[in-house]
């Protein structure tokens, strides 16, 4: 059973079930089990190397592109199995979007930015695709600054305005679950605090699951905290509880930084 | 910087120790100058509470420099967030002993039969000895206890209440002191609260559960 605490009902979006992972003969992930809610943004917190990076790849399956990779156990998006229920990976990027750590807008223009992803999926008509782009755009908190500038190259943005184009492009195909390693790492604390302020409002309509390194962001952006530690999930519960009174005294001593 | 950050838990702690014992001789000296009206005695309590107040301050600004400047979570959130809930009730036991101190030239020479006065006083002393030791050692046992004494010295508190109204409709001579005594023996009841209240801190701190009125935990009905 997945090791978590309600704090209201909202509906499983992911689920994972005895989850291995293993990278040649190192054991990445060691039965992770744990269950990610609808609308809701859940944040994975642990020491390098424990395994959350990896655990959030698997959910749109990025990890494939190794042979190394072997896998056991569940993974489940809305009940189905992402490796065994007949979902496409193509369609399972699409339902799962990735923003990485670093921004990494291709070379090309804002807009051109946006509607790759629709334009791969076969939008063509130019309205739809306008349409897409104002609306990712502003859904991404980043409209009003680039509305008369969509033809300049991506690359001329700002670091924090270009993870927030990123954030855009992934939401341009309309997905249901945003995957999101260490999303400020590389950002300033305004910049951070824009994608926070984004993060709070992407949660009401889609699912968030993050990585972070910065405590006081998982606490002050999600609404679940898991605490991963050598490929085990030590704990997970509702982040106000976890950042009072964890359960666990590997938890308390990692958030406190004590930990080792 | 985790090692500086515990050992400025550690001074904190050692400060509301310190402002503890403080109030604690204040407690003793109080006791002291009621039973054998000691005015010196009472001069003494009220010359304290000077350095209780001092200390407040200086904990209060602790507390408030740690909550900023270290971002705590979990328990050390917890310790910060009660402290800054046990300094002004150990202050107020402060204020309890001065109310008790002013009283002593009014309530001379005795009217109370028997020694209930001092099981009060002794009742409210050593809560207030087990809340502090409590927290000191990490005793949820022990705060625990203390909660649990706060009844009987309600019960004690209602009982010189109604010997001293007794007295005053026997005696209109005694209705001075009587009047007096009630004052003491309310703020002896209100320092046995305090504890209590300290007690409950110490249980958030260690258990991370809030325990204070427990009928809003109960189902209604």
């Amino acid at each position: 059973m997945p090791i978590t605490d309600h704090q209201e009902q909202k509906p499983v979006k992911l689920r994972a079930r005895n989850l291995d992972f293993s990278y040649g003969d190192k054991k990445v992930l060691d039965g992770i089990s744990m269950d990610i809610f609808a609308e809701q943004a859940t944040a994975i917190i642990g020491p390098s190397g424990c395994g959350k990076s990896t655990f959030l790849k698997c959910f749109n399956r990025i990890h494939e592109v190794s042979s190394e990779v072997r896998v056991a156990g569940d993974l489940e998006i809305d009940g189905v199995d992402i490796f065994r229920g007949g979902i496409h990976e193509v369609e399972l990027r699409r339902r799962v979007g990735m923003v990485f750590q670093k921004p990494n807008p291709f070379p090309k223009s804002i807009y051109e930015n946006v509607v790759f992803g629709p334009k791969l999926f076969g939008v063509r008509d130019r309205d739809i695709l306008d349409g897409i782009a104002e609306e990712s755009l502003r859904k991404a908190a980043l409209w009003d600054e680039v509305k008369d500038r969509l033809k300049e190259s991506a690359m001329s943005m700002s670091g924090g305005q270009q993870q927030r184009l990123c954030i855009a492009r992934a939401l341009a195909v309309n997905p249901e679950v945003l995957l999101m390693d260490e999303p400020c790492s590389a950002l300033d604390p305004i910049a951070t605090a824009k994608i926070e302020e984004l993060i709070f409002e992407l949660k009401k309509e889609f699912t968030v699951l993050m990585v972070t390194h910065n405590m006081q962001q998982a606490a002050r952006v999600s609404d679940y905290t898991a605490f991963f530690w050598l490929g085990r999930l030590i704990e997970m519960g509702p982040t106000e509880r976890i950042f009072t009174n964890p359960r666990d005294r590997m938890t308390e001593d990692y958030i406190s930084g004590r930990f080792g | 910087m985790v090692r500086h950050f515990d050992s400025e838990l550690q001074d904190l702690r050692d400060g509301l120790m310190a402002m503890a014992g403080q109030v604690e001789e204040m407690i003793d000296l109080s006791q002291a100058a009621v039973s054998e009206g000691s005015s010196g005695k009472a001069e003494e309590v009220k010359a304290m509470d000077r350095l209780v107040d001092e200390q407040e301050l200086k904990l209060d600004q602790a507390c408030i420099d740690l909550l900023a400047l270290r971002s705590p979570i979990a328990t050390d959130l917890r310790l910060i967030a009660s402290s800054l809930k046990i300094i002004p009730e150990i202050e107020r036991i402060g204020d309890h002993c001065c109310n008790i101190a002013r009283r002593v030239p009014y309530i001379h020479p005795p009217i109370l039969a028997g020694d209930a006065l001092e099981r009060l006083a002794g009742e409210t002393r050593g809560m207030v000895r087990q809340a502090v030791d409590a927290f000191v050692n990490g005793n949820a046992e022990l705060a625990r206890e203390v909660i649990a004494a706060d009844d009987k010295v309600d019960v004690l508190y209602v009982q010189i209440y109604k010997d001293l109204l007794r007295i005053m409709l026997a005696d209109p001579l005694c209705i001075e002191r009587a009047s007096n005594l009630i004052i003491v023996i309310k703020n002896w009841e209100r320092i046995a609260d305090q504890a209590t209240n300290i007690a409950e801190e110490v249980l958030f701190i260690l258990e991370g559960v809030n325990v204070k009125h427990p009928y809003l935990h109960q189902p209604e009905g």
